[in-house]
């Protein structure tokens, strides 16, 4: 009996850790879109969209008053039947890239992109220079009378 | 062949490469924050990528006895036209009539109110004055979206033809009207 006991509080308890990621900021279940899929690809879209108001939220975490205008216009264009490209358009045109969470591949993004492989390769580089050298280099010259007898004397017990 | 006196200097060298960065990152810092005091630099600018281009579609309700106005009415002017958007409730907008009040002489004004009741519109505006000549209501916020605003105010010059010349994000000051804006729209009227 206790132990089933419990584990139902055990269950419980993951239950409720488990929520704050569940819940999203979708405040009126009438936001929604009735066809499940529609509202899973408008929810991904949404993820996408940088709310403007608080900047470091996706629309679909925000609860600003203007992500909320938002959501409701990416479900509208999903309804619509828009696929993700044309409703990510929409918001690019009005809003410029800022409003894409991921920074779209463009010449401007280039090195940001790029920047991963660059680093690894720099790295890399480095590191063969540094090896190549040190093999390279002349071993030290051999200790002089004077630096024999100082080490002997230091190392003596 | 390097001798040991070399290699601490370069050691040492290698050492100061971390102060060096953070005094450049520094100085990089104290200069954000400089223009951020002084209004030279906004991080909650939003740069619309709405200049030079076509104003949008968009329909806004009617705010009698003010004449209110149309994508259509915009593509038609031949001189610029200051369009703002405001609210009742947003304090730095209450903070920028002053401004807008002073320039209404020098430059036609179009005010849309966003997200707010007719009541509390005309209530404001009879308070700050109303700088205004024609006047919509976007009691939903959906022309504010087709116009890319992420706030109020904004504020947008319309040009001849309809064409987007100038927006700004934030409160309009006499420094920005004086050095940026009235400036401007001396160089689109003169052909």
């Amino acid at each position: 009996m206790t132990i089933r006991r419990k584990l139902a509080a055990l269950v419980a308890g993951l239950l409720l850790m488990a929520t704050p990621a569940l819940v999203l900021a979708v405040d009126d279940p009438s936001e929604m879109l009735a066809n499940p899929q529609q509202e899973a690809r408008a929810q991904a879209i949404g993820a996408q969209l940088r709310c403007l108001v608080c900047q470091n939220e996706s629309i679909e975490d925000s609860s600003a008053g203007l992500a909320r205008d938002l959501r409701r216009v990416v479900r509208e264009h999903v309804a619509k039947g828009e696929n993700n490209q044309q409703v990510m358009d929409w918001m690019v045109s009005r809003y410029g890239n800022f409003i894409r969470l991921k920074p779209a591949f463009s010449p401007g993004t280039l090195l940001l992109w790029a920047m991963p492989v660059l680093a690894l390769l720099g790295g890399i580089l480095t590191a063969f220079l540094f090896y190549r050298r040190r093999a390279a280099a002349p071993p030290p010259p051999p200790l002089t009378e004077d630096e024999k007898a100082r080490l002997a004397r230091l190392t003596k017990d | 062949m390097t001798t040991p006196s070399d290699n601490l200097t370069r050691r040492r060298l290698l050492m100061a490469l971390p102060l060096a960065g953070a005094g450049v990152a520094g100085v990089a810092f104290w200069k954000m924050l400089d223009g951020m005091e002084h209004g030279s630099f906004n991080p909650h600018d939003i740069n619309a990528p709405v200049l030079d281009r076509p104003v949008p579609d968009f329909t806004l309700a009617p705010l009698p006895p003010a004449e209110g106005f149309t994508t259509q009415n915009l593509q038609q002017l031949d001189k610029p036209v200051l369009v703002n958007f405001f609210a009742s409730w947003c304090i730095p907008c209450l903070a920028e009539m002053p401004t807008l009040m002073t320039l209404k002489d020098k430059l036609t004004m179009w005010g849309i109110a966003y997200k707010d009741k007719p009541e509390n519109t005309a209530s404001f505006l009879r308070h700050s004055g109303n700088p205004f000549t024609r006047l919509g209501d976007d009691h939903t916020g959906r022309a504010g979206i087709e116009w890319g605003i992420s706030g109020v105010p904004e504020t947008f010059l319309v040009g001849a033809g309809g064409i987007i010349r100038w927006h700004t994000a934030a409160p309009l000051t006499d420094q920005t009207i004086n050095k940026v804006l009235l400036p401007l729209v001396q160089r689109l009227q003169t052909p």
